[in-house]
């Protein structure tokens, strides 16, 4: 396992303060939690451009799509639940409708928020925001991820959500890997199966397809950092040909990536999806540890869950499976 | 039915609280500190002065009911609760962990006592406002008493209930401000480089007197009046009461206190100790009489 280094929200900070020195049109805005999200960052370095807002986050995106409008580029920065949950009828009429270019930042995505329980944590952010029509949706895995996509997205001209987490984050991309919006990448080779995951699940991903490896399996591993567009031709180029298609999130199995993959690979190929992550329930306080455990997130709760789909797709009768690739003829 | 306790115990309660506060969050390692150590007097003097409960009967349906929308203090409510009986003061230490009924927010699925799920800072006011509405329609005595943070009043939801709550004439309401002057990261003052919310000082009274609401204003951290002032906050008059209660955050321990980077820090052992010394001088230094 490989250790972690600094957490995505420094790395936003860091990010955000110098794409704001070099272009006068950065706004960011913050509710109150800059001390949290990373934020304060750019409060120090451009105190003139940081916007606070307070707690009020159904404000703070209305008047984001209100200074896109006279020429900024806001990112708005405060934890995922308030971002989206709070806010969403701001950023429905307001920033996706008209296609503004406002970056939504949600901090503390997922279920690691620093044990503030289930009103913090939000688990249908990505499925809430992917099914905005215009949205640009994206969960990046690790620094060097993080640092290209906040770029990326401050000359995007149009609506984006980007989830950023709490804690200190394990690296997989060198300095070499270029992030695109709307592309997949392959992050590990294997034959016997097809994982696939976006954010920083895809760390723990990668964790379990070595445990997998060990006992046997060979998985390949297909990080997803856009989870809107998604990138169909990459979906469906890993899944011909492969048995199972398992995909993995820190969000509700309903709607989120695990839907994205399955709507695409519904039409397009034949093969069995299966969906991990959260099982439509809401969270809990709880040391980061326990509640991967309990939630089945960590690298060995995937690595058992992913053998056990396996031998239930091979104790599946073959002729069923034959009949129903006929069928489709 | 309303513990009467002498105000000497209030002030030993509230030392009690203070310092199962501090030592749940660094047996956590997680949760707020500045919040909760500014509540402490008035939940406090709620629980053991004004509310009108059953520790032993929790859901009892005629109870006052009370909401504490400033949620991230809930560690504060459960130090107070279990004083008062609902569990045993041990329990506070499962505070934060995984599968306990004490949830970093108030969760009233999981801890019978609470009577609204708080956290996302705004919306347990509006709750509270129907909670009230509701007790007026079915000809309910009870009063409900509402807990916010002067920061959470920044949320457009508390204006929108204090709109509501006016219009109905809801005299079963009473909302506590805790005005610390402070909330999580708040507009820098670069002349005082201080952090400080939009309103100041005698700014956020007025706010809720425009809204229409009957202003009583109290000093939070004085136990001797404070019981006296919420009382009187909840004899209908007509409209609903608000108590907005200059406090201090971190208050109890010298060196949290009014420092906004205590929010929502832990404590290292060496810091706990130094606090809990204070909070034992305080507990046995008999209060000034001015
Ligand atoms: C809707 C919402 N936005 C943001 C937060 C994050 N948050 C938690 S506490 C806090 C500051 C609250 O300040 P205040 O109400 O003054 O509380 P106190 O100073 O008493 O702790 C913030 C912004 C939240 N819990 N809910």
């Amino acid at each position: 396992m490989r250790l972690p280094g600094p957490a995505l929200r420094q790395v936003l900070g860091e990010t955000l303060s110098e794409l704001a020195g070099k272009d006068p049109k950065i706004v960011v805005l913050d509710g109150d939690v800059g001390s949290s999200t990373g934020g304060a960052a750019v409060e120090t370095a451009h105190p003139e451009r940081y916007l606070q807002t307070g707690i009020g986050e159904q404000n703070m995106v209305a008047m984001a799509a209100g200074l896109a409008t006279v020429g900024f580029v806001p990112f708005i920065t405060t934890f995922a639940c308030f971002a989206v949950a709070r806010a969403l009828d701001s950023i429905r009429v307001l920033v996706a409708q008209p296609g503004l270019p406002v970056t939504i930042v949600g901090g503390y995505a997922g279920l690691l928020t620093g044990m503030t329980g289930k009103t913090h944590q939000i688990f249908n952010d990505v499925a809430i925001m992917r099914s905005l029509a215009s949205m640009t949706v994206i969960a990046p895995a690790d620094q060097i991820e993080t640092r290209q996509v906040i770029e990326r997205l401050a000359a995007l001209d149009g609506p984006a959500y980007v989830q950023i987490t709490r804690e200190p984050s394990s690296a997989i991309f060198d300095e070499d890997y270029r992030f695109e919006v709307g592309r997949a990448v392959t992050v590990r080779h294997g034959h016997d199966l097809v994982l696939i995951s976006t954010g920083v699940q895809t760390t723990r991903v990668v964790d379990a397809a070595e445990l997998l490896a060990e006992r046997g399996v060979s998985a390949a591993v297909l990080h997803c950092p856009t989870i809107k567009p998604i990138d169909e031709t990459s979906l469906v180029e890993a899944a011909l040909g492969a048995e199972l298609v398992v995909t993995v999130e820190e969000q509700s199995v309903l709607g989120g990536l695990g839907g994205a993959v399955a709507e695409v690979l519904a039409d397009k190929a034949l093969v069995p999806v299966k969906r991990l992550g959260i099982q439509d329930c809401y969270g809990e306080s709880g040391p980061n540890e326990a509640l991967l455990e309990k939630y089945r997130l960590s690298a060995a709760r995937v690595a058992d869950d992913v053998e056990q789909l396996l031998s239930t797709i091979h104790s599946r009768n073959e002729p069923a499976i034959e009949r129903s690739r006929l069928d489709d003829d | 039915m309303s513990a009467s306790v002498e105000e000497a115990d209030l002030r030993t309660l509230a030392c009690d609280a203070r310092e199962t506060v501090l030592r749940a969050v660094a047996n956590a390692r997680g949760g707020h500190l500045g919040g909760p150590l500014s509540a402490v007097d008035l939940l406090i003097a709620l629980y053991f002065g004004v509310l009108r409960i059953r520790p032993e009967e929790p859901t009892w349906p005629e109870r006052d009911r009370f909401v504490l929308s400033k949620g991230h203090s809930s560690v504060a409510l459960y130090a107070v609760m279990a004083l008062r009986g609902y569990f045993p003061l041990e329990e506070v230490m499962t505070f934060d962990a995984i599968n306990s009924r004490l949830q970093g927010h108030p969760d009233m699925t999981a801890l019978p006592g609470l009577d609204m799920s708080t956290g996302s800072l705004g919306l347990g006011f509006s709750a509270g406002v129907g909670i009230a509405l509701g007790a007026q329609l079915k000809g309910s005595g009870f009063t409900t008493f509402v807990m916010l943070g002067d920061g959470e009043c920044n949320e457009g939801t508390v204006w929108e209930g204090a709109h509501v709550a006016h219009r109905y004439r809801l005299d079963n309401l009473v909302a506590v401000v805790d005005q610390n002057g402070l909330q999580q990261f708040g507009w820098l003052d670069p002349s005082t480089g201080r952090r400080v919310p939009p309103y100041v000082g005698a700014e956020l009274a007025d706010r809720w007197r425009a809204f229409g609401w009957r202003v009583l204003e109290a000093d939070g951290h004085d136990l001797r009046t404070l019981p006296a002032v919420l009382q009187d906050a909840r004899e209908g008059s007509g409209a609903p009461t608000v108590v907005v209660a200059r406090t201090v955050k971190g208050k109890g321990v010298s060196f949290m206190e009014g420092d906004y980077s205590w929010h929502s820090r832990v404590p290292t052992s060496d810091e706990l100790a130094r606090a809990l010394g204070e909070i034992d001088v305080t507990r046995r230094t008999p209060e000034r009489v001015p």
